[in-house]
């Protein structure tokens, strides 16, 4: 991913509505986890990052479930990371 | 260089709650209106606020807004002005209803009306029992509000400028407000907004402390651009705080834990709130717990390398109790404190949530300041809401649910101001020849600074500072070292340096600029804190105790004033509490017990 897309990607992730989504997607990102992803997945986690906070919270926590299975594979590596 | 200059009626900093507020009264006034945001506004931290908006429609049972304006000036501590709070709780049911025309999805009754429930503080009849007061969108109140609001400004062609940070707030010789100088985060291109009415709507700025429950974009930008515009900031010595965040994160742990059989332990693993509370031991109440905490913390009985924080206990419990009535607790466990709580007590700490103080204002909206012997001279221009602003409503402490209705009822009303004064025929005034020099100089001195302070770890530097200093229980000796302290952090803090020198997208400029603006609430909490010798509502002093003249360690002789820092030179001055309501009767001093 080019520099400005990342870092557009990362100002989105770090800035978040909700303080349990900074900590967790910042720390996502800047433990490098992103950079090891293919490019698929790349894709994935930007629509993640795109969605409303409490959506994503709830995939993330385990409280909703996703059909889509490259954004459930996602949701698993953040939840690992 | 030259500067791109976009003119506007009105420029409004922030789209959270008080600034989409503010903005549907200036857009459907026909006036042309920017609201710049550094993100989406549907993810300002308004989203976080869950409880609901406090007003006393009755829809369940009888209520009535003096009984509002109770509650309100006694969770205060008396601190609030009552002409604000009778404003505000006079006002509530108008801004609710307009809420819902605008499509909010209130909870509802069976007979269709908005469904009311309890809320710790809340009482009926001036302090008797309970009553069902807030009004809520299931527990995504904020969430909701902001999607309403949103849509309505969409509606009236409110012009968003979104991934933007305002920089600093343009004043002429005369003091007047001509708006902001602000950065396009996709370019890195500073720009003037040169503006009749210029609202700020900012939030919080609840990352000066290192335990907070706010997000990470609460770094209190429009405090800091007052701050450095000459503007003081008004009695922000109150935050309120949470006595169990996950020690380092932030994250709540909710009180419940704790109802479950939850046990405080210190470093000796000793359950110490059979100490400080023999009979109620970990169900004291909050502040009650909060203060024992800090009081192990500061005595060295804290946990970790650093000694900082307490542990919450529940490994005695039944595992299968923990995952049935507790949803959650071991998932943040795992998540935010790296601890399988069913095996090992997580680390807490009294944690901050909610900043009583900032940009001092009138009932209006409109900002005011000391000037020529009058200490709230209105400065031309300039209107503030919410969170960042002072009306002041909050006093000493806030009731759970008037945040939300703060930041509407000062939203609107900044925005019915600025209307009016646009109306009453106030002009573009010129900008100044240096309109944007301070702003480009502090980005070249960022830019180009070699062997300066890094980021991250003067920010850390500040907020263990804070946090050590001036958190929920605080002590003389603590507080005075603490402002030797901050004021080195400062001399960091104005010396930053940034590795990343691109334009686009250079998030690392961006935090350093946030940086400048907390340290700039961080020195005027703790100067502010360490000046007031009386406990009060959030601010409780272990050398202002409780006694039979001075009820909760309160001495209204002497500290029934609003203090106001002066980031000029770093002086403390006070202002009257304005006890007189607009129309009825005040509400008399008496010690303030639940």
């Amino acid at each position: 991913m080019e520099r400005a897309n990342y870092e557009r990607l990362r100002w989105r992730c770090i800035r978040r509505a909700l303080l349990e989504l900074d900590i967790t997607l910042t720390r996502f990102l800047d433990g490098g986890e992103f950079e090891k992803l293919s490019d698929d997945q790349q894709q994935a986690f930007v629509e993640l990052a795109d969605m409303e906070d409490y959506d994503l919270w709830d995939l993330l926590t385990g409280k909703a479930e996703i059909d889509d299975s490259r954004l459930a594979h996602m949701v698993a590596l953040i939840r690992k990371s | 260089m030259s500067i791109p200059v976009l003119k506007f009626d009105a420029v409004i900093v922030g789209a959270g709650g008080a600034g989409l507020r503010s903005a549907i009264q200036l857009s459907e006034a026909g006036l042309k209106t920017a609201v710049l945001s550094k993100v989406f506004p549907t993810r300002s931290h308004t989203v976080a606020a869950q409880g609901g908006v406090a007003a006393s429609l009755g829809n369940s049972e009888e209520d009535h807004w003096t009984w509002h304006m109770y509650d309100t000036v006694k969770g205060s501590d008396w601190l609030g002005d009552q002409d604000a709070i009778e404003f505000m709780c006079k006002k509530a049911n108008e801004v609710v209803v307009e809420l819902e025309h605008y499509g909010m999805p209130f909870d509802r009754t069976d007979d269709g009306k908005i469904y009311q429930r309890p809320f710790g503080g809340h009482m009926s009849n001036f302090g008797e029992k309970p009553v069902r007061r807030s009004c809520a969108a299931a527990d995504r109140t904020g969430h909701a509000m902001l999607h309403a609001m949103y849509q309505r400004n969409v509606k009236a062609n409110t012009q968003f400028f979104v991934e933007w940070m305002a920089l600093d707030l343009i004043r002429d010789e005369e003091g007047h407000v001509l708006g902001v100088t602000a950065m396009e985060m996709e370019t890195g291109q500073i720009v003037i907004f040169h503006a009749r009415a210029t609202i700020f709507a900012t939030g919080g700025a609840g990352r000066i402390f290192y335990s907070s429950t706010n997000a990470f974009i609460n770094t209190g930008d429009g405090l800091g651009m007052a701050a450095r515009a000459g503007i003081p900031l008004e009695d922000m010595e109150f935050w309120q705080f949470h006595p169990t965040g996950v020690a380092g994160a932030g994250v709540l742990i909710t009180e419940g834990v704790r109802g479950e059989g939850g046990i405080l332990r210190n470093s000796s693993k000793e359950r110490f709130m059979e100490r400080y509370a023999p009979n109620a031991k970990d169900l004291a109440s909050r502040d009650v717990v909060s203060r024992a905490m800090a009081t192990e913390i500061k005595e060295g009985r804290g946990c970790g390398v650093n000694k900082d924080y307490v542990l919450l206990d529940i490994t005695h419990l039944d595992p299968a109790t923990i995952m049935k009535r507790l949803p959650g607790i071991h998932e943040i466990g795992l998540q935010f404190a790296g601890v399988d709580c069913l095996k090992e007590p997580l680390p807490v700490v009294p944690t901050c949530h909610y900043q009583m103080g900032g940009i001092p204002t009138h009932y209006s909206g409109r900002v005011v300041a000391p000037k020529n012997g009058d200490v709230n001279s209105v400065v031309p221009g300039f209107y503030a809401g919410g969170e960042c602003a002072c009306a002041s409503v909050h006093g000493a402490n806030r009731l759970g649910t008037n945040s939300l209705l703060d930041l509407l009822v000062f939203g609107k009303s900044a925005g019915d101001s600025a209307v009016e004064d646009l109306k009453a025929g106030r002009a573009h005034r010129e900008l100044p020849k240096d309109v944007a020099d301070k702003t480009l100089a502090r980005i070249s001195a960022l830019d180009n600074r070699k062997g300066g302070a890094n980021v991250h770890e003067t920010r850390l530097a500040m907020q263990r500072t804070m946090q050590d200093h001036a958190g929920v229980f605080r002590f003389g000796d603590m507080l005075k070292q603490g402002v030797e302290k901050i004021l080195e952090v400062e001399k960091a803090a104005r010396q930053l340096e940034i590795k990343d020198k691109s334009m686009a997208w250079n998030t690392a400029r961006t935090e350093a600029l946030e940086m400048e603006n907390l340290i700039e609430v961080a020195k005027a909490t703790m100067i502010s804190a360490e000046a007031r010798k009386e406990s009060r509502g959030a601010h409780v002093r272990d050398d202002a105790p409780d006694t039979a003249e001075f009820p909760n360690g309160r001495n209204d002789k002497e500290w029934l004033k609003h203090t106001l820092f002066s980031p000029v030179d770093n002086s403390i001055s006070y202002k009257p509490v304005n006890m007189q309501p607009l129309t009825v009767e005040a509400v008399a001093l008496k010690t303030r017990s639940y």
